[in-house]
Formats: structure tokens, sequence, C-alpha cells
């Protein structure tokens, strides 16, 4: 039997999707059990949205004022102090699993899996590396604890139609303070969230100024679409670096990708190659974004996209 | 006596597309040109400031691998380190190990600040920073895109997904750089020079009392399915047809 447990990832009011994720990849390991962990302030809706999602055995809920910010100093203790139960701990490959999954690992002595992409079995998995090009198979040692990041846009999101019981547990771990958070800055959006958008429309360095990046965004809102950039167009300023598309910025896999103006390094490309359907507008037609576009368009991007907005403006 | 540690690992160049080899055993790397790791040198060039601003006194970098890695120690001597150490070996180790490895020389140089990149790019595990900070129980600031030091604490601002968090960690402490925090200097020819006088100190590892046993095991290396070129459209019109087709607009 394989007990898994999922660290689940929130911003103190909502699940974020990367836990459904991580569900959804813990399902795939046969003969398991999946519980999820919820550390929160003192919010106990998130644990009942965990514990509907599908197939979750148990739902444990620490409540603690520490756990008020997410900080993986003070998670990972808490941690170790439940996981003798498990044989695989899971949590997502977004910034929040990425900075405290190693801590994690390091605590409990074990090594650490990065960015599953696929189960083969239930101490094997595909990871990506050097930024997607290589794919390798990995088998863990069976004797020891599967500590893994889940590369979230390999899976789905998992269903809600579960009512798995909350367990509510206190830890008497000694959790350090040696790490204040202090305030947090984000561009605040009405725009579907990047990573779990069904759409996306990103603008690269083309665009030229922040300005300019107001024809990405009323395409974006025409087509009900999250809003990404290239990693150059972050560098140039031209909008915030929750944007960024790529290996080093957010990995994503919607239906449809709208490159504007993006040349395509490997590095971009390596966060879209789960798309659906990516279409590339590009005045270079030798830009290697028409490596892997399904629907090339080579031109000016500020005659095309309005052209675009104007038609679908008028549908 | 205020010490900065940075990690450099010798990786395949940013700019070199990595082929997996023929017997699908790892990746290429005969004939391939080597560099630092691109996160591992913009940590040490932010180390490099710190010192400049008067506020650290020796910054030294640190590399574990074969002896090849004199290479990117001596580069990183030339940025402006002012001594080196390798621990010599040439075995492939997992981050887990490698963390023990650098925790061994925190313990000797008790450092105020060690400096990694936020990742390697040749296996993008993103772990040695976490892993290291762990075993030293001290705070940890992965994917710092600012960093300001005060006397016992610094005040970091790292890039996550909802943006740009601001925390502060008390000294001493493991910061891991993204790619906004700086731009690495060029190094000058003089100083390529004035670096080969710097020392560079050789450990063997096995004069370490670390345990090299890796626990998994790569069993293939394969390259991605790629996906296909498609079609190319004249105008937006004919785009918007073609999405329409595909019932996505």
């Amino acid at each position: 039997m394989n007990k898994i447990l999922i660290i689940a990832e929130h911003d103190g009011q909502k699940l974020n999707d990367s836990t459904f994720k991580c569900v959804s990849c813990a399902n795939k390991i046969e003969n398991s059990e999946i519980d999820i962990v919820v550390l929160c302030g003192g919010d106990s809706r998130l644990a009942e949205t965990a514990s509907k999602i599908d197939n979750v055995n148990t739902v444990i809920e620490i409540e603690n004022e520490a756990n008020n910010h997410q900080i993986a100093a003070v998670i990972a203790p808490q941690i170790q102090s439940i996981a003798d139960d498990y044989t695989h701990i899971f949590g997502p490959s977004t910034t929040f699993g990425k900075d405290l999954m190693p801590r994690i690992a390091a605590c409990l002595d074990v090594n650490q899996i990065s960015d599953i992409m696929e189960v083969i079995e239930p101490f094997k998995f595909k990871r990506p590396i050097y930024a997607g090009n290589v794919i390798i198979t990995i088998e863990a040692s069976q004797s020891k604890k599967v500590i893994a990041t889940i590369r979230t846009a390999s899976f789905s999101t998992a269903e809600q139609r579960n009512q798995a019981p909350i367990k509510k547990i206190t830890v008497e771990a000694k959790l350090p303070t040696h790490t204040r958070f202090k305030s947090i800055q984000s561009g605040k959006t009405d725009r579907p969230d990047l990573q779990t958008a069904k759409k996306v429309v990103s603008g690269g360095r083309a665009l030229g100024s922040s300005e300019n990046f107001k024809i990405i965004y009323d395409l974006a809102d025409t087509l009900n679409a999250g809003a990404g950039a290239s990693r150059a167009a972050v560098d140039a300023g031209y909008v915030p670096n929750e944007m960024q598309v790529g290996q080093t910025g957010k990995i994503i896999a919607p239906d449809l990708y709208i490159a504007i103006g993006i040349s395509g390094a490997i590095q971009h490309l390596t966060g879209i190659k789960d798309a659906g359907t990516i279409v590339a507008i590009n005045k270079d037609e030798d830009a290697p974004i028409f490596e892997v576009a399904d629907i090339g368009l080579v031109g000016d991007l500020f005659k095309i996209v309005p052209e675009l907005q104007e038609a679908l403006n008028s549908d | 006596m205020k010490k900065i540690i940075v990690g450099l690992k010798r990786v395949i160049d940013y700019n070199v597309r990595v082929r997996v080899r023929s017997d699908g055993n790892g990746v290429e790397t005969d004939g391939v040109k080597m560099s630092i790791n691109p996160f591992d040198e913009i940590a040490l060039e932010e180390a490099l400031r710190i010192k400049e601003n008067s506020k650290a006194n020796e910054v030294i970098v640190v590399s574990i691998g074969s002896n090849d890695s004199q290479q990117q120690l001596r580069t990183g001597l030339a940025m402006g380190a002012d001594r080196a150490i390798l621990i010599e070996t040439n075995s492939i180790l997992e981050p887990l190990t490698i963390s023990k490895l650098f925790y061994e020389i925190v313990t000797r140089e008790q450092p105020l600040l060690v400096f990694l990149g936020k990742q390697a790019i040749d296996n993008d595990n993103n772990q040695v920073g976490q892993m290291l900070a762990a075993l030293w129980n001290r705070p940890q600031a992965t994917f710092a895109s600012k960093v300001t030091l005060n006397d016992d604490t610094a005040e970091v601002i790292r890039e996550i997904d909802s943006g740009l968090e601001t925390i502060e960690i008390d000294l001493p402490a493991v910061i891991t750089a993204d790619l906004r925090l700086n731009e690495p200097r060029y190094v000058k020819l003089p100083d390529i020079m004035k670096a080969k006088q710097k020392p560079l100190e050789v450990i063997a590892i096995d004069d370490l009392s670390v345990a090299q046993k890796n626990t998994s095991n790569t069993l293939k290396t394969e390259q991605p399915e790629q996906r296909k070129k498609g079609i190319v459209v004249n105008d937006a019109a004919e785009l918007l047809v073609e999405l329409k087709n595909k019932g996505l607009v």
C-alpha cells in the first residue's frame, strides 16, 4: 500500500489549482491512499474544499498562527512531524512547492524528485531536464520516501465530488521565527489566472512598451484569456514578473496560446509545450516560435492584432 | 571576518543545443562548451557587489565536481572572488549529497551568507539552496530579485508566482538568485591573469565524511516528443477562420 501526502497550496483564501493537479498525479500511483494536509492560519474553508477532491482519503488540517504566511522553514518541521506514515510526499512545482519540498526532503534525509511529468510505476517517474529538451526516467529507492514536486502542466485538475473526513491536529514541533513575511506586491487583475486559464495571450519584446501591451490585454479580455509575456518583455519592464511564461516563469498548458511578437527562445517554448493549439504572430518568418506553432501568421503585430480584435468584436 | 560562500556549477553552456547520447546514456558532453551555471554567475555578482559595498570581507567560490571545474572557479576568481575551493569527485551526485558537502564547507568557514543560483540549467533540480538551509537550520530566501543587507538581517524580494514577495531573514542564511537580481560583469583579461595567483584549494571528496551513495537511478535518457510545425495563414481573417474551425473562439 502506498500512502501519499499532498501539501495543499493556498493564499489563505483559496486552494490553488496546483493542489488538484497533485491529486491527479497521485491518482496515477496504483494501490494508494491519498491524504491532503492544509496548513493554515485559521480558516477552515480551505480544508473543506480539499475534502471535496475525488479520491482523497483524509484531509489533515494544521491550524497555527505561524501558518498565516506559507514560509518553507516554518512548514517543513510540521510536515516532518507527520511524515512517518507516508511512502510519498508531493507538492506542486510552483514557486511555493519548489521553495518548500527540498527543505522537507533534507529534514527527512531523503532526496527529492523534481517536476514529475509522468508516473510509470509507484517509484518510477519521468521528468524533464535541460529546460525540457531531454526527458529522463528515474527510479527512486523503495526503501526511502519519495519526496517530489509535480509538474502541474502535465496533469489535469481533479474533480470535486467527494466528502472526505477532516482531521484537525496540532503539531508540537518548535517553529523558527528567523524568517518573516513583510509584504507582497502583485498586479491585481480580473483576468483568468495565467496558470489555469483555458486561453492565454502573450506578448514579447516586440510590443516595445508597457503602453503597447494594451492591445495584448484587450485581445485577452475579448477572448476571456489570461495575459502572459516573454522573459524579454518582463526584463524590459513592460509587464510584472508574474506574467512571465517559460522555464523560469510559469509552465502552462492552455487549450489556446497566442504568442504575439515572441521569437520563441527555447526557455519560452518549455513553458508552452503542453498547450493545445499554439498561434504565433511575428514579423520574422524565421523566428523559432513558428517551428512549434500550429497556426503561424507572419506580419506586423501592430496591424494584425487590431484587425483580429476588430474581427472578433464584429462577430 | 564576514564571508560569503558562492556555489559555482560547471554546466553545458546556455547556448548549446543539448543532445542525448546515441547510446541513450545521458547527454553528449564531448567537445561541448562548458560554463558557469548562469544563475550561479548572478549569485556571484551579487556577492561581489555586497563585498564592494563593504558589507562583507571575503567571497569564496566553491564547486563540487571533476577537476575540470577548476576552469569555472578560475573564472569566478577573475570576476573578483578572493579564493576558491573545489571538492573533487568524478561521480554524479544527488542534490542532497551536494548539500551535505556544502554544509561541510559552511561548518568550516562559518559564512555570513551562502549565495547559490536558484537552479542549475542542466538537471533543473532547484534543490540545493533549500536543502543546505535545512541542514544548517538557517533561513532560506529563494528566487531573490533584490537583496538588501543590514547588520544581522537581510531583506529579500522574491519572485513568486503571484508577484513579488518581501521577506526579512536573520543572518546567516542561504539566498538563491533569480534572473533579475543583477547582470553579471564581464571578465577582463588582466583579471584572468591575476586570478591565476589566487588560492584554489582542492579537497578530495573522500576526505570529507559525507556518504556518496545515490538513492535513485536514471534508467533512460531520451529526446522529448517534438511538436509538429503547423500551417501558415495570411491575415487576421484567415486566422479567425482557423480558430473557429477548431472551436477555440
